[in-house]
């Protein structure tokens, strides 16, 4: 379970490939979504309107391998003008039948905040879906990617509660267990993941893990200092849970704002010791029973 | 002159592209800013008001379980059911109890082959079952069960048929005492099989749980002892049924309430009303194995009922994940919690010894 030996593919592999998200640039285009959509060939998961926000693909699932967050707060980004540094800017506030900032006083205009973030499959370094799968058909690529082989599975259904951060599920009509494979077709032909490939403003990077965590790094680091106190990284500790993520993001506020969990754990970490519970009890319950013939009836 | 973009200082006019600050910094006033604190820093993503946590429209941070009720419940009730009835029936055939041996290896061959039966017809692709047994793999508690299951299934067929037709009794005894060496493992792997995911009313109660199931199953075994044996010869049966089902209640009362938060589903919506009616089958169901007895029908009632509250039992664990799989705060506040507690273990460790280091 060592972070550092599993990271590494022994014996000259290709390097570690992974996506940096940058949610502080994210516009919420949903170019990733179709993208993926497209290249993938993922059916049409219902043209929901979920009437909480922009957001109608809900979260990640079965038909939904990249999801774009919308979260509307009011609040100013990290003490910033929401008008992005043009003065007067008039803050058009969340939408409404009413006049823009008719309803709130005079202190409510010019807070609101939009924060955007598109969603992936994070390619745990201890990925629990793959412990769990009991056929296989889950497995680490050359890449230290996480694929489902759709020939192999059998819609078992255990890597769905398996996943701390909700990412694969099992699709109705075909009963197989589906999520993003980091476009696994397209990083063997040397190609960037469609959904990084459509991304119009970088907000997704693909790369070199250990590159893209000096990007983000740094990234981080300038956003401090312009006054965004609030950006943080989100899963690109490698002693973390699960042993760092292969998808990594930079947030703008807690993860479970947009949605993840704020300190997920690989459940098999707990396995060795379920086991020897169960041992434990299964020697119980011989002895137990065995006691109960020590009576005389 | 030059009109190219291109200076020596770089291009002029580049945009910033993926390295733009979004937005001025500092220039909210300092008084907009302590008002800001004074209303607090919630965002309109907060939704529930009750608990104090944070989420994303109050949805679900992990996916919701894809099983069947009727399917995993049946499948964890009569593989526990096998299991013991298994281990039961061996002790009776040891000591001579050929009425108790032969319905209970019975009911282990039909209950074995329903909880089969229910696995696969809960697979998304139930005619790949198969695949089950491409690999052995000790992290998935489904794989190791998948093959325990084959090494029980069998030896729990012999013994059956071998009683019910009197053929090989030797190859039928060894089968016994075989489905009785497997059975408790076919009554317990399931524990670590709910246990081994991101539920938290699942993963949570993992020390428990395997004593949950074990006590459970003995208490299932013992009930249908009691159901089918002659009153002379179900005495052994009488004893797990109100062992087991006094252990069952009390340990599974001590993982809900030791699970903290986590164990909130346990006693709340469906999960709480299986968990309320598996608790009140089963105590009645030992109170009437020992008040009756003398009784044949007493007993074959409270064999049915610590039957059914063996299955209630399951169904309420089944929900109890469904419930907490379904609501944010089940996953969020007791990670928040230890995260919590990690940052203050971490002050604590930064900040300067209180004493000097010559004590």
């Amino acid at each position: 379970m060592d972070g550092e030996n599993r990271e590494r593919t022994g014996g000259g592999g290709p390097e570690r490939v992974g996506f940096f998200t940058d949610t502080s640039v994210c516009i919420g285009c949903k170019a990733c979504e179709v993208a993926c959509k497209e290249w993938n060939m993922v059916p049409e998961d219902g043209l929901n309107f979920t009437a909480m926000s922009f957001d109608n693909s809900g979260g990640l699932g079965a038909d939904t391998w990249r999801h774009v967050a919308f979260v509307e707060q009011r609040e100013p980004l990290g003490f910033q003008e929401p008008g992005v540094g043009r003065p007067g800017a008039v803050d058009l506030g969340m939408p409404s039948f009413e006049l823009p900032g008719a309803a709130s006083g005079a202190d409510e205009r010019g807070e609101f905040r939009w924060l955007m973030s598109s969603d992936v499959c994070k390619h745990c370094t201890s990925a629990a879906c793959l412990d769990v799968c009991p056929t296989g058909a889950l497995f680490r690529t050359e890449f230290d990617t996480v694929v489902v082989q759709e020939d192999i599975c059998n819609g078992c259904g255990y890597c769905v509660p398996a996943c701390p951060y909700g990412v694969i599920d099992r699709r109705g009509d075909d009963g197989r267990a589906w999520k993003c494979t980091l476009c696994y077709d397209r990083l063997g032909d040397g190609l960037e993941p469609a959904c990084a490939k459509a991304c119009p403003t970088d907000s997704i990077q693909f790369g070199d893990l250990d590159e893209l965590r000096e990007r983000a790094e740094k990234r981080v680091e300038d956003l401090h200092e312009a006054g965004v106190s609030s950006a943080r990284l989100y899963g690109e500790d490698p002693s973390d849970g699960v042993d760092g993520a292969g998808a990594f993001f930079l947030l703008l506020d807690e993860p479970e704002v947009y949605g993840l969990p704020p300190d997920p754990v690989v459940t098999t970490r707990d396995l060795p010791s379920m086991w020897r519970h169960a041992g434990v009890a299964a020697a119980a319950l011989l002895v137990g029973v065995a006691a109960t013939f020590a009576g005389r009836r | 002159m030059n009109t190219s973009d291109v200076t020596k200082e770089g291009i002029r006019g580049e945009r910033p592209g993926r390295e733009a600050i979004t937005g001025a910094a500092d220039v909210v006033g300092e008084e907009q800013r302590r008002r800001r604190g004074g209303r607090g820093r919630r965002g309109e993503a907060t939704r529930v008001p009750d608990a104090e946590f944070r989420s994303y429209y109050g949805k679900p941070i992990i996916n919701q379980i894809v099983w069947e009720a009727p399917d995993v419940g049946g499948y964890l009730f009569l593989g526990g059911l096998a299991g013991a009835s298994s281990v039961l029936a061996a002790g009776a055939e040891l000591t001579g109890r050929p009425d108790l041996a032969r319905p209970l290896k019975y009911a282990a061959l039909g209950a074995i082959s329903g909880s089969t039966a229910a696995l696969i017809h809960d697979l998304g692709r139930p005619e790949r079952f198969l695949n089950m047994l491409r690999v052995f793999k000790p992290t998935s508690p489904m794989s190791v069960g998948s093959w325990t299951l084959m090494a029980y299934g069998p030896l729990a067929g012999v013994a059956a048929v071998t009683s019910a037709t009197g053929w090989f009794p030797r190859i039928g005894r060894a089968a016994t005492l075989g489905a009785a060496a497997v059975g408790p493992l076919v009554a317990t792997y399931t524990a670590p099989l709910v246990c081994d995911t991101a539920v938290p009313s699942w993963h949570d109660g993992y020390r428990y749980m395997p004593f949950v199931f074990a006590a459970s199953a003995v208490s299932a075994a013992g009930g249908m002892g009691l159901a089918t044996a002659p009153l002379a010869q179900s005495g052994p049966a009488r004893r797990a049924a109100v062992g087991g089902a006094l252990v069952e209640t009390a340990v599974s009362s001590a993982m809900e309430y030791r699970m903290g938060l986590s164990g909130e589903p346990y006693r709340r919506g469906r999960a709480g009303a299986f968990v309320r009616t598996a608790k009140a089958l089963t105590l009645a169901g030992a109170a009437g194995a020992v008040l009756g007895r003398r009784s044949r029908t007493a007993s074959a009632l409270s064999g049915a009922a610590l039957l059914a509250g063996s299955a209630c039992t399951r169904l309420g664990v089944f929900h109890a994940g469904k419930q907490s799989a379904a609501d944010p705060k089940y996953t969020v506040v007791p990670q928040r919690r230890r995260l919590a507690e990690r940052e203050a273990e971490g002050e604590a460790a930064s900040a300067p010894p209180a004493r000097g280091p010559g004590d």
